[in-house]
Formats: structure tokens, C-alpha cells, sequence
């Protein structure tokens, strides 16, 4: 399933078309056809294995596709023009131990021919949450932190597009939410994002669209409420809650009538759509 | 530029890893040891040799002198392998290449900087434990070496080398794998020159056939074995033959080939290691 038709325009910052990925005997991706927008933010879902990493790792010029096409900002994926549009934080990734966040953030800035100088670190480190932590080596920082200068580190030069493999595995749940809140603020700043996670909530709460992957192709894509169905209504009255399945928003009316009619008071009404992760589940089967 | 940048972040990766603190550690002993073998060497020289038309001082500086050559080689080789073994495959392994190399610097140029770090390095070390060891060696018993530059330029190309084919190594093999490869190439490399010495002593053109191939197809050894024989360019007679008897592989002139080989098997190694490189997924 496409994702979206893909078309290459000035405001695609990534588009894949018809992309296969073999290792050896192993098909890792099947003809993905994905685009995304520039200011977009997408999630990428699908169990261990679906082939996610290794669709952010083609992105990233990591990976050599073998078949397809992949465009990052107007770019051949892995040319220098496109690695010069992108952030990158990979799932499993280490900055060298001695190094303090400063150092890692200046190292990176000359890397990606960035002119940011001390005010883009002092920004960057701000925006994560470490800026006391600023001269701090990494070795002596908890995983969380370095994560978070993961992000900030994907984030220097000013990037057009993200890639973000799991950025919050490592987290507990306040460094969820502070990773939220980046990328809102990213999102804010017009930088597209492609966001690899296995936390449902957290796709539900900031992503734009979603699309779902399974044994290398796409199973569902679209924006959440989208995917999201209509699950019922359930009315709470003087003899408790029932549910009325397979009816809609529309129907609420008349169904309070019907029971109002009743002799029944209602104290409340509340419209059931089906979660993420009920779409998830089943996109990609309740075993996977 | 972005080369220069990846030199120096491998140059301070090893400074704050504390590789130079044991490579100084060992060439501190290295070096004691050596002034202290040096001195009794010389002290009891005229004693214990002198076989008839054999120069004491000739022979003792030269022998001791090539046995320094042949532990700065290993020192040197220890250095390289420490630096580059883990450069590619390892680090990628460790999650510390991604982030670099997804950068717009390109792989080559990130190859290239790593090489070029390590090769400083490991030259100018060698180029100072060289120097160190002829210094020690003049002052203990008043013996130069005929050429004194060239052999360490020699000595310095032959560590390079290693470099390069750890590098390359890097690229294909985990880190424990290429550590191990180098160092069995590295003793591929002294069993061929010490098939040599055989050779010349027993006079089988066998031997030495399979030691100059040896040493051409690994010319860190044929830089190596050049280097000691300009130790000794100028002794002749049985002097010189009693130093061809070297304790770890005897000097022997490659000719002006030797350079340019050397400079065509570094570009080699070099270039496979940025093709193999840049096809391998990360």
C-alpha cells in the first residue's frame, strides 16, 4: 500500500519509490513507495524485523538500496547534497566517551560545514535539556542524556529532515515527554521528520501520518484519526454504562432520545474510536 | 578540510584512549633495556669476539642496531594495528561511525583521514624511537650507522604500510579478526626474510627465491630488510657478512624499485579499502 502517491517536488523532503532491500536471500523491503513533506512529521511503525531501520539507513545513504528510488530534499540518497540536508540518530549509536556534549556538538558542526559556532551548540544543548551538562564527558552521562545529545547532535547545521530511529528506547518516561516537546518544536522550525518507534502513544501524539510496516511493505498508512475507526458510542445512565456498537458520532442524538424516552437520565456521552494500537494490531496481525 | 578534521579527532581518540600511554609505557622499557644491553655489548666486545677480519665495534653496533630496527618495527606495527584495527567494521559495530559518516564528508575522505592520522603518527613515532636507538647506540660505544635518514625513512614507509593494511583489514574483518590478521602478516613478513638469512647461509636459492617473493608481495619486510642494510652500506668483508647474519632477518638492498612499489602498494591497499568501503552497508 502507497503511502502517498509519491511525486519528487521542491517540497518532498523524502521520497521513496518502488525501493527493495535484499540481504542475501532476505527481502528486507518490498517496493516501498513513501513520501514526505517538508515540515511533516511521519511515523514509522512495524514489529522487529519489518525493515524500518534499514528504510531510514537507505535514507541515510547507510544502506544501498537494491532496487528503487529514494530522494532526500531533491537528492539522490547517500549523495553529499542529500547527507547535507539530513540529521540522523540511530537506534543503536555511541559518541566516543571522552568526548564532552560540546566537543561532540563542534565535531559535528565541522563535519556538516556548519557556521552555527558557539551560539548554535549553546542553542542545541538548550533545547535538550543539557546545557549544564555542557562540559560534561559523555562517558559519565546516563544513557538518557546521551540520547538526548543524539538528537541535538542529528540537529546541528540545520537540517531539513530528520531521521529519528527509536530516539526515546532509552528514555523513561519524563525524557518521552521532553522528546515530545523537541519535536514539536522541530516540527514548529519546518524540518521533516521520519520517525522510527515502537511506543504507539507517542506516535499518536506527535506525528502528522503514520505508516505501518510489515515484512518490508507498507500495510497501512494515513494520518491517525484516519486510521482511526468509529468503535461505537457508550452512554452512561442512572443504571450504568452501555456500549451501542457500530453506530456513529451522527447517531448520538438520536440514541440519547431513544433513551431519554426511556425514562433513563444520562450523565454522560462519549464517542469510541479504535486506538493506534487497535490499528496497529490489526495492520500486522496480534502474533506480530 | 574534512579530512583534516577526521586526522585529528583519530589523533585525540588515541591520545584520550590512552594508546599512547602504553606504547610509551613499552618504549620507555623498550629503550632502558636497550641502553643497558648497548653498554655491556660494547664493554665486553673486545673480549668475546673479535673472529679474525671481523670490526668489534662494526659488528656490535650494526647487530644491536638491527635489533633495535626489527623492535621498533614490531613497536611501530603494534602502534598501527592499536589505531586503525577497529576503524570501520568495529566502530560501525560500536554505533560511533553512523553518525560520521552519514555527514556530507563522503566515505573516502573519511578513510582517508583516518589513514592519514594513524600514518603520522606511527611515522613520526618510529622516526623517534629510531633516532633515540642511534643515539644510544653512538653514545655507548661510538658506532654510527653508514646512513642514518634513510633507514629511518625506510622504517617509517614500512609502518605506513601496516597502517594501510589494517585499515583495509578494518573494513572487512571485526576488530579482534584484523588485529589478528595484521599480526599474522607481520610474521608472514619476518618468517620470509628469516627463510632468507637461511638461504644465504646454507646457500639454497630455494629459500631465497621464496623470501624475495615473500618479501616483494609484502613490502613492509623489503623496506624493512633495505633499511638495515644501509646500517652497514659501507662495511665490506667478512664484517659485512657476519652482520647479514642478523638476528632477525638480514639487511638486503631491493634496488630503486623498492620505493615505487611501495608508494603503488600503498595506493592499492589504500584503494580497495575505500571501494570495499563505500560498498558496504552500514
Amino acid at each position: 500500500m502507497a503511502a502517498r502517491s509519491p511525486t519528487t517536488t521542491n517540497v518532498t523532503a523524502f521520497a521513496a519509490i518502488g525501493l527493495q532491500k535484499r540481504y542475501g536471500s532476505i527481502a528486507a523491503l518490498r517496493g516501498i513507495d513513501l513520501e514526505l513533506a517538508e515540515g511533516e512529521l511521519l511515523g514509522l511503525l512495524g514489529p522487529n524485523g519489518a525493515g524500518k531501520s534499514t528504510l531510514v539507513k537507505i535514507g541515510c545513504g547507510l544502506v544501498r538500496p537494491s532496487a528503487g528510488t529514494v530522494v532526500v530534499c531533491g537528492a539522490p540518497a547517500g549523495s553529499p547534497a542529500a547527507r547535507g540536508a539530513i540529521g540522523y540518530l540511530a537506534e543503536l549509536f555511541r559518541f566516543p566517551g571522552w568526548c564532552t556534549a560540546d566537543e561532540v556538538l563542534s565535531l559535528h558542526q565541522r563535519l556538516a560545514g556548519s557556521d552555527g559556532g558557539e551560539r548554535e551548540r549553546a542553542e542545541l544543548l538548550d533545547l535538550v535539556g543539557l546545557t549544564e551538562a555542557r562540559r560534561r564527558k559523555v562517558e559519565a552521562m546516563s544513557k538518557g542524556m546521551q540520547q538526548r545529545l543524539g538528537i541535538a547532535q542529528a540537529l546541528v547545521g540545520a537540517p531539513r529532515l530528520l531521521f529519528l530511529d527509536e530516539p526515546t528506547s532509552a528514555l523513561d518516561p519524563a525524557g518521552r515527554r521532553a522528546v515530545r516537546a523537541i519535536l514539536e518544536e522541530v516540527r514548529g522550525r519546518g524540518i521533516a521528520v521520519l520517525l522510527n518507534s515502537h511506543l504507539l502513544s507517542e506516535v499518536e501524539l506527535v506525528c502528522d501520518r503514520v505508516a505501518i510496516l510489515l515484512d518490508g511493505s507498507i500495510v497501512a498508512a494515513g494520518r491517525p484519526e484516519e486510521l482511526m475507526r468509529p468503535r461505537g458510542v457508550e452512554i452512561e445512565t442512572g443504571e450504568g454504562t452501555r456500549v451501542f456498537e457500530g453506530v456513529a458520532r451522527e447517531d448520538v442524538p438520536r440514541l440519547v432520545t431513544e433513551v431519554v424516552s426511556a425514562g433513563k437520565p444520562v450523565y454522560s456521552v462519549r464517542v469510541l474510536r479504535s486506538t493506534l494500537e487497535d490499528v496497529y494490531l490489526d495492520a500486522v496481525g496480534e502474533e506480530a | 578540510m574534512h579530512a583534516v578534521t577526521i586526522a585529528a579527532y583519530a589523533l585525540r581518540e588515541s591520545l584520550r584512549r590512552r594508546v599512547f600511554a602504553v606504547v610509551a609505557l613499552l618504549t620507555l622499557t623498550f629503550l632502558f633495556l636497550y641502553r643497558l644491553g648497548v653498554r655491556k655489548a660494547f664493554e665486553e666486545a673486545e673480549s668475546a669476539f673479535p673472529p679474525v677480519g671481523v670490526e668489534p665495534d662494526e659488528f656490535v653496533g650494526a647487530t644491536l642496531m638491527g635489533m633495535a630496527m626489527f623492535a621498533i618495527l614490531f613497536l611501530g606495527t603494534v602502534l598501527a594495528v592499536f589505531l586503525t584495527l577497529g576503524a570501520v567494521r568495529g566502530d560501525a559495530e560500536r554505533g560511533l561511525l553512523q553518525p560520521l559518516v552519514v555527514r556530507p564528508l563522503g566515505r573516502t575522505t573519511f578513510l582517508l583521514g583516518r589513514f592519514l592520522g594513524a600514518a603520522g603518527v606511527c611515522a613520526v613515532y618510529v622516526a623517534l624511537v629510531y633516532a633515540a636507538a642511534v643515539l644510544l647506540t653512538g653514545d655507548a660505544g661510538g658506532w654510527w650507522p653508514d646512513r642514518i635518514i634513510a633507514p629511518a625513512v625506510e622504517l617509517a614507509a614500512a609502518v605506513v604500510l601496516l597502517v594501510a593494511l589494517s585499515l583495509l583489514g578494518s573494513v572487512f574483518l571485526s576488530s579482534t579478526a584484523n588485529g589478528i590478521a595484521v599480526f599474522m602478516l607481520f610474521g608472514a613478513g619476518l618468517v620470509g626474510g628469516l627463510l632468507g638469512q637461511i638461504g644465504e647461509a646454507v646457500g639454497s636459492p630455494t629459500l631465497l627465491t621464496v623470501a624475495e617473493r615473500t618479501s616483494w608481495a609484502l613490502p613492509f619486510e623489503a623496506l624493512y630488510q633495505d633499511s638495515l642494510q644501509r646500517l652497514t652500506l659501507e662495511a665490506g668483508g667478512v664484517t659485512r657478512f657476519a652482520v647479514e647474519l642478523g638476528p632477525f632477518g638480514g639487511g638486503q638492498e631491493f634496488g630503486s624499485w623498492l620505493p615505487i612499489w611501495a608508494a603503488a602498494y600503498l595506493a592499492g591497499v589504500l584503494a580497495l579499502a575505500a571501494v570495499g568501503f563505500a560498498r558496504r552497508d552500514l
